[in-house]
Order: C-alpha cells, then sequence, then structure tokens
C-alpha cells in the first residue's frame, strides 16, 4: 500500500509538468500565429478597439440592428444564459413584452413574421448573430431612421450573413456587430 | 433535406468513421502491440522511471484497485487545498477571490470523478493556477483512469483464465501519452485558429458601438476545452461553457467539439471486441449502444425543432424551433442532438441551456443519464453496460434454465449479487437525493445557506421538481450539466451532490472490475451447443430489454412528476 501513495505521489508531480507546463505553453506558442494571436481576434475602428469579432453587444438603439436579448446585458466577463423554463409564467410575460416592444419600434412588421430567436435569450448571453429573418424585420425601420434606402440596407444584411457551412451543413446567421459596424461605415 | 439535419448526419458519421480506426489502435496499444506512436516509449520510461514505477509488474485486479483509490485520493487532497488557497496562490490575473471549503469539497470531487459538475463560473469563481493546474490536470488523469479500469476488464477475458491483469500504471500512462494528450494537442490549435484564447494573458476592456464599457474574460481556454471533450469531461473554462462563443466560436468548433467526445468511448467498445478477440460481441454492443442513442435522439429532436408551444400561442413565427438559451449560429437541430450525446455520454458540456429545453427534451436528458451507458463516458460506459450485460445473462439463464455462462466462465451467486448491487445504487441515490432536497425545500425554506432553499429555484411547478431532479442525476451520473437555474452554491447542494458524485463515481468502477477479475479467475468452459450465445441478435435484444426495464421501472414515477407533467401542462 505504502508503495502505491509514493507512486501515486510521484506519477502526479511528473503528470503535471507535461500536462499543466509543456502541454498548455506548446498550444499558446502556436496559436500567436493565429489571428487575434491567441488573445481573442479584436475589432478596431480609428486605432481604439470597438469590440470582439466573436462577442456580442447590446444594440437597443433604432438606428442599429439589434441582437437577441441577453439574460446578462452582454456581459463578456460573466457569461449565461436566462435558464427559464419553457412553462415559466413570469418567462412567458417577458417574451410578451419583448413581442409589444418589437412591434412598438417595428410597425411595418406583423406578429407573425417575428422569429423566436428575436425574443428568446440566448445560451451564453453573448450571441453575435441573429437568424436572417431577424434581420429581414429591422431592414424598415433602420433605412427609415439613418435615411438611406431599403436596398442599401438589405444589401449590407445579405453581405454579412453567413451561409451554411460549406452550403450544406447547419443554419445561416447574420453577424450583428459586422452589419451594424457597415452601417456606420457609409 | 435541410442543412441543420445534413449537418447531424455528416457530424456523425465523421465520429465512427474516426471512432473505428482508433478503437483498433488501442486494442494494440494495450496489447503491447507494434504501433506508429512507439517512438513515445522513451517519453514513457522516463515517466515511470521517475515515478519509481516497474511498468512490468503484474497485479491482480485488487491491486489495479487498490493503485486506482490511492492515485485518486492523492489528488483529492491535492486540489482541494490549492482551490481554497487559489487567491493566495500565483497565477491569478482577474483577483478572483479562494473558495469555501464547501464549495472545493464538491468541485474537487466532481472534477477527480470525471463530472465537471460546476457549482462556481469560470470567468468569476477560480484563478488560471486552478483551471491549469487542478482542473484541467483532472480532465486528464480522471479520463485516463476510466480507460485503465476499463482495460483492466479487457485483460480480465483476453485470455482463457487469467489472474494477473497487467500493471495500472501502464494502461493509466498509455492513456495519457498514446491517445489523450496528442489528440488534445490537434484539438487545441484547431479551436485556437477558430477564435478560442490560447494565450496567458487576462482580462481586457473596450468601450462598445454603443458606448458601453465591456469587460471581457479570457485565458488559455483552447488547451482546456480540448480535453474537456475528448475526456468526457465537460467542465467549462467560462460559466456559459460551450454556448459561449470564445468556448465555441462556429460551426466547425461545435462539430469538433461533439465528434471529440464521442469517439473515445465508441473506439473503446471497437478496441474490447479486438483485444478479447470477440469482434462480433463488440458490434453487437455497439449495435445496441446506437439503437439506444437514436431512441433518445430523435423524439429530443423533433421537440426542439417544433419551437415552444406557450411561445406559438402569442402568435409569432416557430420557423427556427425553439430558441431560449440556444445560440443562432449552431440552431436548434445540432443543439439537441448536443444534448442527446452529452447526457448518453457522461460529458455533461453544453452548447445550449438544458434548464430552457422543451418538457419532452427535458426527458431524453434525463433518461440519458440515467441509463448512462449507450456509448457513456471514457472507459466507464462499457463497464456501466457489462454490469447491464450480466444481468442479461443471469435472467437469461434463468429463462433457458441453464447455469448462466458470460464468455466462457460462469456466472455466480457471488457476481451476481455485486451486480445486482451497483444496479440498485443509481436509482437508491437519485430518488433518495431528489427526496431529500425536495424535503428540505419544503420544509425548511428559510435555513440560512448562501442561497435559502425557498430560492433555490429558478422555475415554478413541475420544471422546479425537474430542476432539483437533474441536478441530482447528472450527479450520480458523473455527467456535470444542469439545469443551471438551480441555486446550487450552497452547503446543502455541494454536500449532498459531492457525496452522490463520489458513490455515483467508484462504486460503478468497482463493481465490474471485482466481477471480471472473479470471472476471469474460473476456470475456463468451452463453448458447447448449450452455450448462451452473448453476440446474437437475440441476446442483444434481452439487453435492450433488461435495460429498458429496469430504468423505467426505477425511474418513471420521478419522471411522471417532472418533465411530463410539464409537458402536459404546456401543450393543454
Amino acid at each position: 500500500m505504502k508503495k502505491y501513495i509514493i507512486q501515486s505521489i510521484r506519477l502526479t508531480a511528473i503528470l503535471i509538468v507535461l500536462l499543466c507546463v509543456v502541454y498548455p505553453i506548446s498550444v499558446a506558442f502556436v496559436a500567436k500565429f493565429s489571428k487575434g494571436n491567441g488573445g481573442g481576434e479584436k475589432i478596431t475602428r480609428n486605432g481604439k478597439t470597438v469590440g470582439y469579432a466573436l462577442l456580442g453587444q447590446s444594440f437597443n438603439k433604432p438606428e442599429y440592428f439589434w441582437g437577441r436579448p441577453s439574460a446578462n446585458g452582454y456581459n463578456a466577463a460573466g457569461s449565461g444564459g436566462s435558464n427559464k423554463g419553457p412553462s415559466n409564467p413570469d418567462y412567458l410575460k417577458e417574451v410578451q413584452s419583448r413581442i409589444d416592444t418589437l412591434l412598438e419600434y417595428n410597425p411595418s412588421i406583423k406578429k407573425s413574421q417575428i422569429p423566436a430567436d428575436m425574443v428568446t435569450a440566448s445560451g451564453s448571453g453573448l450571441d453575435p448573430n441573429i437568424s436572417e429573418q431577424g434581420a429581414a424585420i429591422q431592414v424598415a425601420r433602420v433605412a427609415s431612421v439613418r435615411k438611406i434606402s431599403i436596398e442599401k440596407v438589405k444589401e449590407l444584411v445579405a453581405m454579412n450573413t453567413q451561409k451554411p457551412l460549406m452550403g450544406l451543413f447547419g443554419p445561416s446567421s447574420v453577424d450583428v456587430l459586422k452589419l451594424n459596424l457597415a452601417l456606420d461605415k457609409l | 433535406m435541410n442543412t441543420e439535419l445534413l449537418g447531424i448526419i455528416a457530424t456523425y458519421l465523421l465520429t465512427v468513421v474516426i471512432a473505428i480506426p482508433l478503437g483498433r489502435y488501442l486494442a494494440k496499444v494495450f496489447a503491447g502491440e507494434k504501433v506508429w506512436t512507439d517512438f513515445l516509449k522513451p517519453l514513457e520510461s522516463g515517466i515511470y522511471k521517475l515515478s519509481g514505477i516497474n511498468p512490468k509488474e503484474e497485479m491482480d485486479w485488487k491491486q489495479h484497485l487498490k493503485a486506482l483509490m490511492m492515485i485518486n485520493l492523492v489528488w483529492l487532497v491535492y486540489g482541494f487545498f490549492v482551490l481554497i488557497f487559489q487567491d493566495k496562490l500565483p497565477w491569478n490575473p482577474d483577483g478572483n477571490p479562494g473558495m469555501s471549503p464547501d464549495l472545493s469539497f464538491n468541485t474537487i470531487i466532481s472534477f477527480v470523478v470525471n463530472c465537471n459538475l460546476q457549482h462556481y463560473s469560470g470567468e468569476t469563481g477560480v484563478s488560471y493556477l486552478s483551471q491549469h493546474y487542478v482542473l484541467m490536470f483532472l480532465q486528464f488523469v480522471s479520463c485516463a483512469t476510466g480507460i485503465a479500469a476499463a482495460v483492466v476488464l479487457f485483460k480480465a477475458f483476453r485470455d482463457k483464465t487469467a489472474t494477473k491483469l497487467g500493471n495500472f500504471w501502464e494502461f493509466f500512462v498509455k492513456s495519457i501519452t498514446r491517445l489523450l494528450l496528442p489528440m488534445s494537442l490537434i484539438i487545441a490549435i484547431i479551436l485556437a485558429f477558430n477564435g478560442t484564447p490560447a494565450s496567458y494573458e487576462g482580462k481586457d476592456q473596450f468601450i462598445s458601438l454603443q458606448g458601453d464599457t465591456v469587460h471581457v474574460s479570457r485565458g488559455p481556454a483552447a488547451q482546456f476545452i480540448a480535453i474537456k471533450h475528448l475526456g468526457t469531461n465537460g467542465g467549462g473554462w467560462f460559466g456559459a461553457n460551450s454556448a459561449h462563443p470564445f468556448e465555441n466560436p462556429n460551426y466547425v468548433t461545435n462539430t469538433v467539439e461533439l465528434v471529440a467526445q464521442v469517439i473515445i468511448p465508441i473506439a473503446m467498445v471497437i478496441a474490447f471486441g479486438i483485444f478479447i478477440r470477440r469482434r462480433k460481441l463488440a458490434w453487437t454492443i455497439f449495435g445496441v449502444m446506437t439503437i439506444g442513442m437514436l431512441l433518445l435522439l430523435v423524439p429530443t429532436i423533433s421537440s426542439e425543432l417544433g419551437g415552444n408551444p406557450a411561445l406559438a400561442k402569442m402568435g409569432i413565427g416557430q420557423s427556427t424551433g425553439a430558441m431560449e438559451g440556444k445560440e443562432v449560429r449552431f440552431g436548434p437541430a445540432i443543439s439537441a442532438y448536443w444534448s442527446t450525446v452529452t447526457t448518453i455520454i457522461s460529458t455533461g458540456s453544453v452548447n445550449s441551456m438544458h434548464d430552457s429545453t422543451m418538457p419532452l427534451t427535458g426527458l431524453w436528458q434525463l433518461l440519458a443519464m440515467m441509463i448512462n451507458s449507450f456509448y457513456g463516458g471514457c472507459g466507464v460506459g462499457l463497464l456501466n453496460y457489462f454490469i447491464y450485460l450480466i444481468i442479461a445473462v443471469f435472467i437469461s439463464g434463468l429463462m433457458v434454465g441453464r447455469t448462466p455462462e458470460f464468455l466462457g466462465h460462469k456466472v455466480e451467486a457471488r457476481e451476481i449479487k455485486i451486480a445486482a448491487v451497483i444496479t440498485l445504487l443509481s436509482p437508491f441515490l437519485i430518488l433518495a437525493g431528489t427526496a431529500i432536497a425536495s424535503y428540505t425545500f419544503n420544509n425548511y425554506g428559510d435555513a440560512t445557506w448562501s442561497v435559502q432553499p425557498k430560492n433555490w429555484l429558478n422555475n415554478p411547478g413541475f420544471h422546479g421538481f425537474s430542476e432539483m431532479l437533474y441536478e441530482v442525476t447528472s450527479s450520480n451520473a458523473n455527467n456535470g450539466s444542469g439545469f443551471e437555474g438551480l441555486g446550487d452554491n450552497n452547503v446543502f447542494w455541494n454536500v449532498l451532490t459531492g457525496i452522490i458524485l463520489m458513490f455515483g463515481r467508484f462504486l460503478p468502477i468497482i463493481g465490474p472490475i471485482a466481477i471480471a477479475g472473479l470471472l476471469g479467475a474460473k476456470k475456463f468452459i468451452p463453448e458447447s451447443a448449450g452455450t448462451l450465445k452473448t453476440d446474437t441478435k437475440t441476446f442483444a435484444l434481452m439487453t435492450f430489454a433488461v435495460i429498458l426495464v429496469l430504468n423505467a421501472l426505477s425511474y418513471f414515477p420521478a419522471l411522471a412528476l417532472g418533465p411530463i407533467a410539464e409537458y402536459f401542462t404546456i401543450i393543454k
């Protein structure tokens, strides 16, 4: 028994060196050659960081496309979902009020056009995407507030839409941050 | 066919295509035959030498278990103290506090037993030192422990009669050097090049387009996330686990993470068949497991794609399916696949929040964890399945009036007793645990714990009950996912689940190894016309029936009170 204790302790110590020092440092080194150098890819505008390419941001001004509701207010230092169950009455009230807000700001749309992703919170609270339908219902609003043509806005939406992987696998999605950056650039 | 369903099919096919050759490779590695990774031998000899281990020293099943338990104990003690004192130890760039003793107790057990139930949140609860030197370390070694234990079982049935079952340390070290470490390297690099942070930089800050100041947690996460999936651990670097855009940036990484968590469990089944020279048996086992998975998967996908009926009543479109707690870049279909995979395998990582899935999805998730052997965790999935096999052999033996045999060894009272105890253990832990929790919730709502029992539940009614049932089931299955609305960081849940985790891990390892050790040592009886064949379709069906009946009898009442009751309230 004593033999096993000593072997266990020594083996643990050696494996810590291999698995917690050698392995992660090698990966960190290789990752230096990736976009963002392993620290997350940043988006800069006029020399200032305005966001991370992968992380969604809070948008609620009418001139911007809105992202999805977030349970944590797009807090990138404390991710998480709402964890509301599908039958929870308080949750259903919250969804109803999101629907009302969307209808108020986008008077031209019908309720049945609103996709579920625009009125439900994401898993991470940092979802950078909305569905194509989620963007489509906001086009008229953004165009009228920014006083640009609907066609121009639609064109930008299309440019910032990610198609399914290789055109075959998974859903398509619209990148909200990149879309809004493109709008600001006009 | 729509692209979301195609994505699921492609992911599963890719998994099998990788897992089968991997299984062949593993069988050779553990049999000591020549493989292309033999260039790593000097590394292994170095490890043995520095640890004072002689890998040629043969152990019987009891010695194997002693070595296994001893090294696990060392990890428990080491990790417990690091987590408590992490605020005083170096490498804590975000300045996170030390853990309370009960949280540390829960966390360390949870990672030692390959569960990764997390009652803390990655961004605010642990230092980088703890993340790598305790949690990631344990993700490697707990998985290797499971694989090594399964190899002991392989050894018991390879030769006609066997008492010497190889060396535990050798199986354990080889699992790391020949499998986990090289594959983690590859996966971590793929993740890093898709945007997952891998450098040692701490928190960042920026001002968003609308002018909000945003703090961003980062850190060397890619390394952690690779082994988190490969080792069926499931504990996330960030609080939101693989729903977080850093932890799982896009559909490619989602596929990689999905494939990574299933290849070893499938490969172990294939390796088993090759190792004991009974390939047909392995394919029957694989068949039962796959059918079991499909039976859980198909209704899950359909319930998620259908969307939330309560939202449909409000008059909005349901074309995107149920989206609460899900990410748009994955969509509901592959999220449903993930939820099935992560619960049949004991990974417990999530790319969507299970608490917000549809009631029937919750039912299938719970049932998957209760069965816990349709593929199952690294190594331990096969051990769990082995118990079902023994029970099936016994019942079939009784039905045809013969002495039950398994692979040429008589199954007698002692083995059946062990198998029965292990089978009864899960329902006991799950049902008693949930009962204690419900009782406390109802009668001691004002207890002065850091989360008062009356505030435990994030959702009222039947769903609230499901939150507690899920937490206990996940602990027993060493799964680690949760209905995360549950306020679980307090002394009650930390201690209760800590204890369940320990029993739910070690007894289901000790039991099968003991049975295998006892059986392997018995005289070999050559096959005759009277032998019950265990690699036939009939026997596969029998095993499947045993799994179904045992679990349905044990859990139906609890499931009826939770997800099934909720389902009927939501559709009315």
